[in-house]
């Protein structure tokens, strides 16, 4: 007789083996909040919820394949993919189609790709190789040639230009630099020139991105642009109050007066829907993944599986601090989706790729253990 | 900094900055609680009451699209105000019932339907969507009188694009549709998406598309007050909306109508410019199509028709389309020849009907050939066999070049889609062609044999018709080289101010007036006494051309016989021309797609052209095909 129950049972096993629950528990609750906040926003017809629960669907299987390479195997891919990374943002640089200004898409025949999205990952993923490589005999000059190599595609992104993106690219890198052990001196010494140069560093900005911070503090100078969107957002947050109008109930949200209402100002709908005590539980479950991603990269066995799992986890922090800084009106609006809640499915592969890695280095600790 | 390197110095560290990381992301976080409690509980009354007066919403008013005319004032699209019946989804409840209810009253096609359930799915939420379009002012009454019965439902005057001249200059002109999910990502990465508020149309193809963001225009707004419901009850503000730019084009509608319908039946194109500016006088690819079809949605059943017709009307042949150049290539090889110093005009061979080049036979399509042949009879009786050794002696490098700095084998950048994406290359042949479109070594090499059928313009050459004329205007021009264009100035509907497109030319080839006017000497003489003789006979202007045949079929040594070849497969015509020779107004490439020889089918269409445009004659029809024309040309 075959054990049937058996080789299901193992069979079952095998399947989960490299997913780590704590983490997928959390991000299943904050996509949940997400596909009910964006039936609520387009709720005339589920079209675009349907769409986006199979956007998840696709991204987590993209996770449990990411999670079963083990870190190691990862290692191999950051050269390889930060210089397919680097090479197009180049080709974007020289061929990229100008679209208004703003050279981001690379035409391949039968799509266009961004290549900024690429180095989202390749970024943390080649300065943790770098440093791993390096661990034995790290000198301050070691320093300088991951700030280099941060700094590069950096550079590439903020040209195009996507400043929202290059943030976050720079961001990625930075923790890792930071984790590595970049001196307080240095950090302190950038805060304070950095903010020395802030009007030079305004100067460079492009004419757009001056014109959005300057409707961050005063809204009513682009009443149909970014300024009533900011208007928008703060009355719906404001409005929904202590515990919310109500799910569906959004008088903002439903009489179309939140832009982007599915994608990158979701939170506003949200918030105005289930008040402030949705906003802090939404808290509490990002602090929860943080929380996670952070014990994840505090028991991680090796130097490159420790920044970059660090790397990733602050990366999921960036996105959410600056979105809901963004709507609720605290930050300028940059296009930044709010992770596992917006629309889209190119974010979303982005992210799980990140909730991939954090797996596999948290799985295949325990498997060494055993 | 010798810390660094002590493993577990550093893995406290890492745990140091892991436990900082924390205190960070919680002091951040507790920033954005700070502000949502300030906002929904301290602030929260003042929101509340915002929200609740949130009865003020701003209405965008869409602007008035930018007006298309001609080179004399022509309206080539423009728009009319016409009412539709629209419905609000999100307000109007069951959809299904509503629609049938209403077509108890006004008339709703089973095609209206299926639009509406399209226009539904790609429709962003809470925007109204036409269910009837044109409403007679008998319906509009009609439905006012049951309004009551129908929340949700509204009857509203839109603008509509009309093409008045139909399909004539429909692939110049393009048309607009409906906003679709590519045209949003457009909008949004030129940043342009508070101005496309409650814009539904947007140029696809053409011109339409390539001067999208002058013709459109900025969006106005209007304050409005609005009941519970959403309804507007009150205007309180109203900021106009600024019409889009006029654009005034180089085309001339009535030469292009001409044009268009010399072709007939045929399938071709035609592009004719003005040899000082650059500008295009016309511009055909037939078959044609109705723009007027798309601007409401193009139902299923037409764009079937149009998009799977066997002679694709849809294709601009004008720059699409890449061709051969046949012998329409010999005079600008025997300029080449003259500015490299490879031959005199005098220097002649002596032409035995052949060129043996290693064991190879390339012939001449006179038997026995044309005996001595020099410069001038080499293009008036577009001897073969004169180009041939030409070629070889040039070398493929030399040939490329000259025939480069020309622009053949580039994009023009002439103004139509969204960018020059849309336009072909064609292929300028040369050594470095050849390595990157072949994959294996061998193929990859270029052999001096395929160099020997490129003077004769055929081997690896195609070009388009645009590339063609364009060259030929820079020979009439004496190398003065202008971007073809088709808009010569945008119009400020406001100020009345005018922009020209293209004032400048973009180079200067410095080609030697002397060797200039021996091709031109030349190319009058191809009309006077040579291949395009029969088709300019007693012509009261003096002409420069050349006609030329590109093969679409090879016979493997067979002698060629019309008839005897299907009609696909019978060669393309080709004509090249400029007049008046001496002062050049007009200078034209065309193309008929499985027209026989040039001088049959392609010069009669010139000589209307050029007749209407110098004479203002009128033809009536289509031009005929002159079977009796003479060909000299090639058949290699």
């Amino acid at each position: 007789m075959i054990d049937f129950a058996g080789t299901v049972r193992r069979g079952w096993q095998h399947l989960i083996a490299h997913i780590d629950f704590p983490l997928l528990l959390i991000t299943v609750l904050i996509m949940g909040v997400g596909l009910a906040t964006i039936y609520s926003a387009t709720f005339d017809s589920s079209h675009r919820m349907l769409n986006q629960a199979g956007n998840m669907g696709f991204a987590m299987v993209i996770m449990w394949f990411v999670s079963r390479i083990p870190p190691q195997k990862l290692m191999s891919f950051a050269i390889p993919l930060y210089i397919a990374g680097l090479l197009l943002l180049v080709a974007v640089f020289l061929f990229g189609i100008k679209v208004n200004g703003a050279k981001r898409w690379l035409s391949i025949g039968v799509t266009r790709i961004q290549p900024s999205e690429i180095m989202k990952i390749a970024m943390p993923l080649m300065l943790a190789w770098y440093f791993q490589k390096y661990e034995a005999t790290l000198r301050f000059k070691h320093f300088i040639v991951a700030g280099l190599l941060l700094l590069i595609p950096f550079a590439l992104i903020a040209k195009q230009p996507d400043l929202g993106t290059a943030l976050l690219v720079g961001a990625a890198g930075f923790f890792v630099i930071f984790f590595a052990g970049l001196p307080w001196k240095v950090i302190l010494g950038f805060v304070v020139a950095g903010g020395s140069a802030a009007p030079f560093l305004w100067n460079m900005l492009h004419d757009y991105q001056q014109r959005r911070i300057l409707t961050l503090i005063d809204p009513t100078t682009d009443p149909l642009g970014a300024g009533y969107h900011i208007i928008q957002a703060t009355i719906a947050i404001g409005s929904g109050g202590a515990f919310g109008k109500g799910f569906l109930n959004g008088t903002q949200t439903h009489l179309e007066f939140i832009p982007e209402k599915h994608t990158d100002f979701i939170f506003a709908v949200y918030s105005e829907e289930w008040g402030l005590l949705g906003n802090g539980l939404l808290l509490v479950l990002y602090t929860l993944l943080i929380g996670r991603g952070l014990m994840i990269a505090s028991a991680a066995p090796t130097l490159f599986s420790r920044l970059l799992a660090g790397a990733i986890t602050l990366g999921f922090f960036t996105y959410a601090f600056i979105n809901m800084g963004m709507v609720s009106g605290i930050l300028p609006v940059v296009g930044v989706p709010l992770p596992f809640m917006s629309y889209g499915g190119t974010a979303l592969v982005t992210l799980f790729l990140g909730i991939g890695i954090l797996m596999s280095i948290q799985t295949h600790r325990m498997l060494v253990k055993k | 900094m010798g810390d660094f390197n002590n493993p577990e110095a550093d893995l406290d560290r890492f745990q140091f900055r892991l436990g900082f990381a924390v205190v960070f992301v919680l002091l951040a976080f507790a920033v954005l609680l700070g502000r949502f409690v300030w906002l929904q509980v301290i602030q929260h009354d003042f929101y509340q009451t915002r929200a609740e007066d949130n009865r003020i919403t701003l209405i965008p008013i869409v602007p008035n699209r930018g007006v298309i005319t001609d080179r004399n004032g022509v309206v080539m699209a423009h728009n009319y105000s016409a009412f539709t019946l629209e419905i609000t989804p999100s307000l109007a409840g069951k959809l299904d019932e509503t629609i049938d209810a209403l077509a108890e009253i006004i008339d709703i096609q089973p095609k209206d339907r299926k639009r509406f359930k399209r226009l539904l799915d790609e429709a962003k939420n809470f925007e109204s969507i036409p269910i009837r379009t044109r409403l007679s002012d008998g319906e509009v009454a009609k439905f006012a009188a049951h309004r009551y019965r129908f929340p949700g439902v509204e009857v509203k005057a839109r603008l509509f694009r009309q093409y008045p001249l139909g399909a004539i200059a429909s692939h110049a002109i393009g048309y607009i549709g409906r906003i679709t999910d590519r045209d949003l990502t457009w909008i949004e990465e030129s940043e342009k998406q508070a101005n496309y508020k409650g814009t539904d149309h947007i140029g696809k193809t053409g011109l339409e598309q390539h001067y999208e963001f002058e013709l459109h225009g900025d969006t106005g707004y209007e304050e409005v007050e609005i009941d519970a419901g959403g309804r507007a009850v009150r205007s309180l503000k109203r900021i106009p909306p600024v019409p889009g730019n006029n654009l005034k084009l180089t085309l001339d509608a009535k030469l292009q109508e001409i044009t268009e319908q010399a072709f007939g039946d045929r399938k071709g194109s035609l592009v004719a410019i003005e040899p000082a500016t650059g500008g295009i006088l016309a511009m055909v690819s037939t078959p044609t199509f109705d723009p007027n079809l798309f601007v409401d949605g193009i139902t299923p059943d037409n764009w079937k028709e149009l998009n799977e017709h066997p002679s694709k009307p849809m294709i601009n042949r004008a720059i699409n389309g890449a061709y051969p150049p046949g012998s329409t290539f010999k005079p600008f090889m025997a300029l080449a020849a003259l500015e490299m110093g490879k031959r005199t005009p005098q220097q002649a061979i002596s032409d035995p009907g052949y060129f043996n080049f290693g064991n190879h036979q390339f012939r001449d399509d006179k038997k026995g050939g044309h005996g001595m042949v020099d410069m001038y009879k080499s293009i008036v009786h577009s001897c073969d066999t004169y180009y041939y050794i030409l070629a070889n002696d040039m070398g493929i490098e030399n040939i490329a070049k000259f025939m480069g700095s020309l622009g053949l084998g580039q994009r023009t950048g002439v103004d139509l889609g969204k960018d020059d994406s849309g336009e072909s290359k064609g292929v300028l042949p040369s050594q470095a062609w050849k390595k990157q479109r072949f994959k294996k070594p061998e193929q990859q090499k270029w052999y001096a044999g395929e160099t020997i059928s490129i003077g004769i313009g055929q081997g690896y050459n195609a070009y388009t018709p645009m590339q063609l004329a364009q060259a030929t205007a820079t020979l009439a021009n004496n190398g003065v080289m202008f971007r073809p264009h088709l808009v010569r100035e945008i119009v400020d509907t406001k100020s009345g101010e005018k922009r020209l497109v293209e004032p400048r030319p973009i180079r200067d080839l410095n080609l030697k007036q002397r060797n200039v006017d021996v091709i031109r000497h030349a190319m009058v003489g191809v009309n006077k006494e040579g291949t395009g003789a029969r088709a300019f006979a007693g012509a009261p202007y003096e002409v420069a051309g050349k006609t030329g045949t590109a093969q679409v079929y090879s016979l493997k040594g067979a002698q060629y016989k019309e008839h005897a070849v299907k009609k696909e497969l019978r060669d393309h015509a080709l004509f090249i021309a400029y007049a008046p020779a001496e002062n050049p107004k007009i200078a034209l490439a065309v193309l008929v797609e499985n027209g026989g020889f040039g001088a049959q089918s392609a010069a009669p269409i010139a000589r209307m052209v050029i007749d209407y445009y110098l004479l203002g004659k009128l033809p009536g029809g289509a031009a005929k095909e002159d079977p009796a024309a003479i060909e000299e040309e090639s058949q290699e």
